[in-house]
């Protein structure tokens, strides 16, 4: 729990980097550097008119997407890794490999092999993120007590009460922090991919206003786009994780 | 009643092998023993014979062994339903006592009433809603008891469950056993290397070898439940054994 003196020291060091915003700002006095305020206006009017909410909808919605696919064919593989010393043998060459190519690459092919489609947006993302959910899960898999297995086998549970009951709650810290080093890489990856081949989200906006130059609105994407995640984080995440973990002491 | 055979093992041989630096290991070799329907047996044997072993042989959770294990056929299926109360109670610490009871019921099962008849037996009521790292070791094999019982075995299996507590708690909860065996009879196999427990608790002892396990003597413990309660009953019918096969004092 937040105690009150470390409330203060959080609000005084939120004040302090406006703070030094603000002078690095005023020395400068350049385009390139605008103070908070100007920024803020921007942000305001972005939301008025709607183009900040929308372009944010846009690549929340993506990264829902290539969240979702991705743990999911994360998380089945890994749990097969885990557990077969063959397939995680066979396999784990090829898993080398994805997990070195750069995300830049895999975006690369994507669009050329599939076009400048949303589908190929939301599968490069999904398969830049995937290599490393394995990784993890598979950790997880690895690691499983043989004690609740036999358990589960002499009382006859059968493989979905073991595998919802028995299998997944061990690996929920691996998936929760598979989910969380996932959800900070896609935020960056997605960016990229609107970038590069698509005409809205944020990735899409930040390119726009570099060929303009205009670093007012790029701040006040950033400043938009950090305060939703944060508040996926505190709203979404933490609860989740708080009311998996209430039986540990 | 005719008594019926109603558990037939036979294993030639188990063999665990060589891993890494450790030796293979030989665990059984030509172990025969029967058990008639709602015999109370105590399989017992000096540490590292095995015991743990054929529990695992029984219940299919090891079927990489020589020879061959007639089950009794189930009263719900052709599979016989089994109980196994394990030596650490494994509790699953994510589930709540009776979610833990609940989860290796069948659904017919988890509406009969039994659990709570079971957790009353046992005075687990105020903890069905405890989250098992809250329970004491004691507490946590009641639960484990429960479970085992919950799902109207055909076959119970015990691998010493009573170990690494205090006496008086011990001795608690055998004679809770006793009770709940004694209102819902089933086929028990308990492992142990506690003579005066397999006395106290048995209508037939087996004894075992030291590694490879092997079946040395079958001991009919031909006393009254009631009577086994006096610890000099318990003591003289050991000293007894004890002078009648000195391979107890040996082994245990």
């Amino acid at each position: 729990m937040a105690t009150r003196s470390s409330v203060l020291i959080q609000t005084l060091s939120l004040v302090a980097l406006l703070a030094l915003w603000q002078l690095a700002a005023m020395l400068a006095d350049s385009r390139v550097l605008p103070p908070p305020l100007a920024v803020l206006e921007v942000l305001i009017a972005g939301f008025e008119d709607g183009e900040v909410p929308y372009h944010i909808g846009i690549t929340l919605a993506r990264v829902a997407a290539s969240f979702v696919l991705a743990m999911a064919i994360g998380v089945a593989v890994g749990i097969v890794m885990g557990r077969s010393k063959g397939v995680d043998r066979f396999f784990d060459g090829w898993l080398v490999l994805f997990l070195n190519v750069p995300a830049l690459v895999t975006i690369i092919l994507c669009y050329v092999w599939f076009g400048l489609v949303e589908a190929a947006a939301i599968a490069a993302v999904a398969i830049n993120k995937i290599p490393n959910v394995i990784v993890t899960v598979r950790e997880g898999a690895r690691s499983l007590n043989p004690d609740y297995q036999e358990m589960a086998q002499s009382f006859q549970l059968g493989r979905a009460k073991t595998l919802r009951h028995v299998v997944l709650p061990q690996l929920f810290p691996f998936i929760a922090a598979a989910a969380r080093s996932g959800l900070a890489l896609i935020w960056k990856i997605v960016l990229v991919v609107e970038l590069l081949g698509r005409s809205n989200g944020v990735g899409f906006q930040l390119y726009t206003f570099f060929q303009l130059f205009d670093v007012t609105s790029i701040f006040a994407y950033t400043l938009a786009f950090v305060a939703v995640v944060q508040m996926i984080e505190l709203a979404v995440l933490q609860p989740l994780e708080a009311k998996a973990n209430r039986w540990r002491r | 009643m005719a008594p019926v055979t109603q558990l037939e093992i036979e294993i030639r041989e188990k063999r665990y092998p060589q891993v890494g630096l450790a030796p293979a290991h030989l665990a059984l070799r030509e172990l025969r023993m029967s058990l008639r329907g709602s015999e109370f047996a105590c399989v017992l044997g000096p540490s590292g014979c095995g015991k743990t072993t054929l529990l695992h042989c029984i219940a299919g959770l090891d079927e990489s062994f020589q020879g061959r294990i007639t089950l009794p056929s189930g009263r719900a299926g052709p599979r016989p339903v089994i109980g196994y109360v394990f030596q650490n109670p494994r509790l699953l610490p994510w589930r709540t006592v009776v979610e833990n009871i609940e989860l290796v019921l069948s659904p017919g099962q988890t509406r009969s009433g039994l659990v709570d008849e079971l957790l009353a037996a046992t005075g687990l009521e105020a903890f069905r809603h405890a989250y098992p790292g809250r329970l004491s070791l004691g507490l946590e094999r009641r639960v484990a008891l429960v479970r085992a019982f919950a799902v109207q075995p055909d076959l119970l299996l015990l691998d010493e469950p009573f170990v690494s507590l205090d006496e008086p708690t011990a001795q608690r909860l055998r004679l809770l056993l006793l009770q709940i065996w004694r209102d819902r009879p089933t086929t028990v196999i308990f492992v142990t290397h506690d003579l005066r427990e397999a006395i106290q608790l048995a209508d037939r002892i087996v004894l075992l070898s030291p590694a490879p396990g092997t079946v040395l003597a079958e001991i009919p413990v031909a006393i009254a439940r009631s009577e086994r309660r006096e610890v000099a009953v318990v003591e003289g019918f050991r000293n007894k054994l004890i002078r009648e096969n000195p391979a107890l004092y040996r082994e245990l």
